[in-house]
């Protein structure tokens, strides 16, 4: 098999493991040039590439650190970062946990149900006492072990007072349980173990199912934290340094950060003076100067020399992990109907307990015996279960959310869909938005050998420009010539000697409006001059959005020309020269006129107008303050992401009321025959899981039309 | 009836037998990598290959 690298534990005594996240794979091709790029490396003994988390798993000697792995990636054309937990997150165990129980129930139910089809065809006698004592052998176990996570739930619900879904779910298998034991002993005709543990098969499938799908969801989070320096130099009272890891770094702390170093935490330039690239936070693309007093964030990369940082605010306090919590939040946010959903839960759960209750006791009254009241009582409880309604709306909105982190797009708050299906008027940004907001080279003046040079040099540094420029060239196909003795030089560029001849990537001396730098090569020099190109699907983005009956206007701070000439090439109606109070102004209008809308934009000056917005989209390369504004954040440079948002959000919404409509009609259907005593514990078992799945089934719609 | 003895057994076996297996796929990471197992087989077996 085409394993070249398979990680054995046994023998990783004297090999260290690093794990790192590398965002851009994504196919086969780019697996292989990875693990096998990275065997070559020396030291590297095992590579393992897992697509589905982006990570690759490197097990090497202990000559190698994380800094070397992702600098000969990075030499392969890959960006990389190394994660800062090895283990796994906790979702994952909690997935986990979830399949195995599900497996246990699911191997429960099918030999039971393989004993009850017996029993139900007539088997009777010492044979069907024979299979009763198999099925409650088997349901016990399987009910102890696949009912804990109902179990734990339920009893930490009580605990505090409460109760939720999982306490009549609890209480009906127990029951159900006791009474088929009961029943069993006395050698009794009824025994229900088949559906008791049918209901915990199927209500364990869909927790499972909801686990995975937020799992997938948090992957990238771990991702953006991960940019995070993950320890710094603390300077000691006596002046030497020790190194000290990013969760135990104080306020208050002097820190020194090496040029190249990224920050482990926020603070204040206390001495020194050197340029950040701040693009993770800012989006801005330009080396950010800092001097003594300068405010810095965490995950900000120092590019010039070393300076001294006193810590403000460490770990959770940062910038960055405050963003990377928000982003959490989405997970268990509460929109408007989940809310009115739990409401509902919340009152329905204690008349599903006086309902069964009142069951008991109107049957035990009107003469029916001990038993059968007892059995009328259970399946009332089992099929009064608020499962299906519970599950109307998150069902949808996970499903939903996660179809659009893989289009990349993530919804922040559940309520955002909801918001977003409404909106009728998209109003764009231009820098960073319609275009890509980052520097993009003019390569036309080029040759093949000295785009082999340049991106050779521009490999070796981490200034934006360089990065710029190595990427275009990457994406060009080209080749790195190998170069000898390369420098850099900070704030002046790169030197480096091809064969002999002395090549050098510098600042370009015109220092005008546009971003530029030189190439020399011996005595040629080039000029490199960068743009600001569009996004590549501009145009059909806003085709997808008029055929949704959106409507698309331009809304840019910059000034009227440049906004003129992208407004012309788009067709848009476009409106430049915008403070943030007019950006402002402009949405109450549009709100006063009734109209919903949608604001898309990046830059510091559109944080009031993405917050004041019915709904808002920020791109990944926006400033933190924008991020948090948005209600969603699309990465990656397809601007398209934007109308799949709306048009998701549409479907999600249908789905929604879909889901409501399902859930109460069961419910209106079913319990007036189990208050009737028509229905036994097996067939409300049934009922109540089948009116869950359907609910979850016509969520998982949601997956293939998003797709 | 006594052919039960043997097969109320067999088919517990067998049952028993999956869900080992599917303890084992999920110990030994099987479910890890779901997407990269299905883009796998896609990759070239190179001749320098070990």
């Amino acid at each position: 098999m085409n394993a070249p690298a398979r990680i054995d534990r046994a023998d990783a005594l004297h090999s260290a493991e690093t794990r790192l996240v590398v965002p851009a794979m994504r196919c086969a091709g780019c697996m292989a040039r990875i693990e096998r790029g990275l065997c070559k490396v020396e030291g590297v003994e095992a590579a393992r590439v897992n697509l589905s988390a982006k990570q690759v798993l490197v097990r090497h000697g202990p000559g190698l650190d994380e800094t070397d792995l992702a600098e000969a990636l990075r030499a392969i054309g890959f960006e990389a970062q190394p994660v800062t937990a090895t283990p796994p997150p906790p979702d994952d165990a909690e997935t986990r946990h979830l399949l195995r129980a599900l497996a246990v129930a699911g191997f429960g139910m099918m030999n039971i149900m393989l004993l009850s089809v017996s029993v139900w065809s007539g088997a009777a006698g010492v044979t069907r006492d024979l299979f009763h004592w198999i099925s409650a052998l088997i349901a016990l176990p399987v009910i102890l072990y696949s009912g804990r996570p109902f179990f734990a739930s339920a009893l930490a619900a009580l605990r505090h007072g409460r109760t939720n879904m999982d306490v009549p779910i609890s209480i009906g298998v127990l029951l159900a349980s006791g009474l088929s034991l009961y029943e069993t002993a006395t050698g009794g005709a009824h025994a229900y173990f088949d559906g008791a543990v049918m209901l915990l098969f199927f209500l364990l499938a869909g927790r499972a199912l909801d686990a995975a799908m937020r799992g997938r969801m948090r992957a990238g989070i771990g991702a953006l934290l991960s940019r995070m320096g993950r320890s710094a130099g603390v300077i000691q009272p006596d002046g030497s340094i020790r190194r000290v890891a990013a969760a135990q770094l104080e306020p208050g702390m002097l820190m020194l950060v090496a040029a190249g170093e990224a920050l482990a935490a926020d603070g204040v330039v206390e001495k020194g003076t050197s340029a950040l690239d701040n693009a993770m936070l800012t989006g801005e693309s330009r080396p950010e100067p800092v001097s003594v007093g300068s405010s810095v964030h965490a995950g900000a990369v120092n590019l010039l020399s070393p300076v001294q940082v006193r810590i403000t605010a460490a770990a959770h306090a940062t910038a960055l992990a405050g963003i990377a919590r928000l982003m959490d939040d989405a997970g268990q946010s509460r929109s408007r109907y989940v809310r009115i959903a739990d409401r509902a839960s919340r009152l329905y759960a204690p008349a599903v307990h006086s309902l069964a209750a009142l069951a008991f006791v109107g049957w035990m009254l009107a003469g029916a015996g001990l038993h059968q009241a007892l059995t009328i009582a259970i399946a009332v409880l089992i099929i009064t279960c608020p499962c299906a309604l519970g599950l109307a709306v998150p069902a949808a909105q996970v499903v939903a959310t996660n179809a659009l982190v893989r289009r990349g797009l993530l919804v922040k708050d559940g309520s955002a869909l909801e918001r977003l299906a409404e909106v009728d008027v998209a109003l764009f940004d231009k820098t960073g938005t319609l275009t890509l907001g980052e520097p993009r080279p003019d390569l036309s003046g080029l040759d093949a050998e000295a785009r082999g040079v340049a991106l050779a040099l521009a490999q070796s540094s981490r200034h934006p420009l360089s990065r710029g420029l190595a990427g275009a060239l990457q994406r060009e196909g080209t080749a790195p010539v190998a170069l000898a003795d390369v420098r850099e030089e900070s704030g002046v560029g790169l030197t480096a000697s091809w064969g002999g001849v002395p090549v050098a990537l510098t600042r370009s001396s015109a220092a005008g409006e546009e971003l530029a730098c030189v190439l020399t090569i011996g005595h040629r020099a080039h000029e490199l001059r960068f743009a600001d190109p569009l996004r590549e699907d501009v145009a059909a983005t806003l085709a997808a959005l008029g055929e949704q009956r959106i409507e698309a206007r331009i809304l840019s701070g910059d000034r009227e020309s440049a906004v003129a000439s992208a407004a012309r090439k788009l067709g848009l109606p476009a409106r430049g020269d915008t403070g943030p109070a007019e950006k402002l102004q402009v949405l109450e209008e549009l709100k006063a006129q009734g109209r919903h809308p949608l604001m898309v934009g990046d830059g510091l000056n559109d944080g009031p107008a993405l917050a004041a917005a019915h709904a808002s989209i920020a791109p990944g390369t926006a400033s933190d303050v924008s991020q948090q504004a948005a209600d969603a954040v699309f990465i990656g440079e397809r601007l398209m992401p934007v109308a799949a948002a709306v048009g998701v959000a549409r479907r999600t919404m249908r789905i929604v009321r879909q889901n409501f409509a399902l859930a109460i009609g069961y419910n209106l259907f079913a319990v007036p025959l189990a208050l009737a005593g028509l229905v036994t514990p097996l067939v409300a078992a049934i009922a109540m899981s089948t009116s869950s799945l359907i609910v979850v089934a016509n969520s998982l719609r949601l997956a293939r039309m998003a797709r | 009836m006594s052919i039960l003895i043997y097969l109320i057994p067999i088919a517990l076996g067998a049952g028993a037998i999956g869900l080992a297996a599917f303890f084992w796929a999920m110990q030994n990471g099987q479910f890890e990598d779901l997407d990269g197992a299905a883009s796998r087989i896609l990759i070239d077996e190179e001749e320098d290959e070990r």
